[in-house]
């Protein structure tokens, strides 16, 4: 009874301020109060209204899209390394890839504001995403490295016996294999790269920034509900995205090997 | 004369400063069906991955076809092998498991149907074709990873420990079935197994291998009947092994006693020799008489078809018996009793003396 309720205050804990900012974004007044005193949805359509929005939108895409696309095959071929490889000090490699940037975000920004800027970068994407790219990596590192280990080697042995080159063997059983970690790796990704923003705020501006940062310079001009619904957006969003990556893992994990 | 179709010339492999195969000679023949024999960690598997090229050796060639295979990877090698495991992909269907090797040479799709079918035929697997391994059971995936490994006609055929993985009795029928494919695909095998009696059912040969080498090659018979090692003579299940010193071309004096041997071949006189005997060889004796030794009952273990006993002659030398039940007399440790080791029951051992146990 006690661990129950104590569940349950817990759980409260964690979502209250998800529920406070979802039920925000139905005020039909321009305060950020709680509790709503109406429902509308006129919030809403200032969000998709707001130019400055739709082009961070379109940024935020871009850059998780690029990260996740460069990011996935280099932690693959990472988490292969760091399990089949003859490595000298693997425990050191594996503890600095694997684990999630221990610098600050704001030590983290300034670093790449600084190159940023020394390479005359500042005005493109490409910093941005390179930045995602080193954000993400440890998140998909981490997920793949699980395949990779329970990956039994006689599998390929197993192909290669069969006649199938190192090339084929990897394309058909070892990535085939790999499909559950791979696929929880590209979710970290988007998910971590699409919420990104300490490191993001330092090296954007107004052309190049995505959502997040657009959201912070909105709060920091304006204090209406459109935040609130743009955060209801990205709430719902991110909880999809996850959701239907964990159904899909789960099918996937139909093929695991028991 | 039959060609050689495996030949290992003077093979080592080390792992670290580990030995696993020690310039090891073989030569398989065309159609044959060979056993490498021995206990966990005496170079068999690794003998096996030498072959299937998933190792390279440290030191030696291999031939297949009489072509030196020894730098060729294993997809080149054009073998077929059956792992332990299995190892059948898990997230391919039978039938894509066995048409994997096919589809590698880039057979048309309707000879890849056509032999995986045959294939599925060969195993009796014909319904199985569209469930994935895991749905399966041990001894239809032993027969999925044959399959696999037969369809696309291998010169060689590789097993390691192609029995180990399945329970007792699907064991035996498995065994049987496995030759029977062997026999009418005619494929030359070498298999790999720890198990005497598997060894024995199965080849025509058998290698029995200790510390990275082979200590005895020969047909099933000769091993079972004349080994040449004390090794073999234990591995294979003669455990009792006297040491003796030959007194005649067929007398070896055993703690005091002289004992008639007639193991064919004439001793050297005053050689010191020693003698193996299988534990239902011996008998036990009710009263003197040639052949015969007393000893004492150290244990006895009872295991209702019969009972296995360890008993020490005078000079403290262990000989193994077992009594067939129910047992003439009543037995208990600490008796003492007559044995009667007959003649055509000793295999002598060649080589150097090992030391005694």
């Amino acid at each position: 009874m006690i661990a129950r309720l104590a569940v349950v205050a817990l759980l409260a804990f964690m979502t209250v301020p998800t529920v406070v900012v979802i039920a925000v974004s139905f005020n039909p007044t321009a305060i950020l109060s709680f509790p709503p005193s109406g429902l509308s949805l006129r919030w809403y359509a200032n969000v998709v209204a707001y130019p400055q929005f739709r082009r961070a939108a379109v940024n935020s895409l871009l850059v998780t899209a690029a990260a996740a696309a460069l990011a996935l095959p280099a932690g693959t071929l990472a988490a292969l390394a760091l399990e089949r490889g003859r490595l000298r000090g693997r425990s050191v490699w594996a503890a600095m890839l694997l684990s999630p940037l221990v610098v600050p975000g704001v030590a983290a920004g300034l670093g790449f504001l600084i190159l940023a800027a020394g390479l005359g970068l500042l005005r493109s994407r490409s910093v941005l995403v390179a930045a995602h790219v080193a954000l993400v990596l440890p998140f998909v590192v981490r997920s793949v490295w699980v395949s990779v280990r329970n990956l039994d080697p006689v599998l390929e042995r197993a192909a290669a016996s069969l006649g199938a080159t190192p090339w084929r063997v990897f394309r058909r059983v070892t990535l085939p294999l790999l499909r559950p970690g791979l696929f929880a790796g590209l979710l970290f990704a988007v998910v971590v790269s699409l919420n990104e923003f300490v490191v993001s705020l330092f090296i954007s501006n107004r052309v190049t920034e995505i959502l997040p940062v657009a959201m912070f310079t909105y709060v920091v001009n304006y204090t209406d509900p459109t935040i609130a619904a743009l955060s209801s957006l990205f709430i719902v969003v991110t909880f999809l995205v996850v959701w239907l990556a964990d159904r899909y893992l789960n099918l996937a994990g139909v093929f695991l090997r028991p | 004369m039959t060609p050689t179709v495996v030949e290992l010339r003077g093979c080592t492999r080390d792992y670290g400063p580990v030995r696993a195969v020690d310039a090891l000679d073989l030569a398989v023949q065309e159609g044959e069906c060979l056993a490498l024999l021995g206990p966990s960690g005496c170079g068999k598997t690794t003998t096996l991955n030498l072959i299937a090229g998933f190792v390279p050796p440290t030191a030696g060639r291999i031939l297949i076809d009489g072509a030196d295979v020894t730098d060729r990877p294993p997809h080149l090698r054009g073998l077929g092998v059956v792992f332990q495991s299995y190892a059948l992909f898990p997230h391919l269907s039978v039938r894509e498991n066995v048409a994997f090797g096919l589809r590698e040479r880039r057979l048309p799709a309707a000879e890849i149907e056509r032999r995986v079918g045959d294939a599925l035929e060969l195993v009796r697997l014909e319904r199985a074709g569209r469930q994935r391994p895991a749905e399966l059971s041990g001894g239809m995936q032993q027969r999925v990873a044959l399959a696999r490994a037969l369809v696309y006609r291998p010169r060689v055929l590789l097993l390691d420990e192609p029995l180990a993985a399945l329970d007792r009795k699907l064991r035996e029928g498995m065994r049987d079935e496995l030759r029977a494919i062997q026999r009418s695909v005619g494929i030359t095998t070498i298999f790999v197994t720890h198990d005497q009696a598997e060894a024995l059912g199965l080849s025509d040969r058998i290698a029995v291998m200790h510390r990275g080498r082979i200590e005895q090659l020969g047909a099933p018979r000769e091993i079972y009947e004349r080994p040449a090692t004390r090794f073999v003579a234990d591995f294979i299940g003669a455990s009792t092994v006297l040491r003796g010193r030959a007194v005649a071309a067929d007398r070896v004096t055993v703690a005091g006693a002289t004992l008639v041997v007639t193991s064919g071949r004439p001793l050297a006189v005053g050689a010191d020799v020693e003698l193996a005997i299988r534990p239902e060889r011996v008998r036990l004796s009710t009263g003197p008489g040639d052949n015969v030794l007393e000893a004492r009952i150290e244990g006895l273990v009872y295991q209702g078809a019969q009972t296995d006993m360890t008993a020490r002659l005078s000079d403290g030398q262990r000989v193994l018996l077992s009594v067939r039940e129910p047992a003439p007399a009543q037995l208990a440790a600490g008796q003492t009793v007559r044995m009667h080791l007959p003649p055509d029951a000793f295999m002598v051992l060649m080589g150097e003396p090992s030391s005694p146990r």
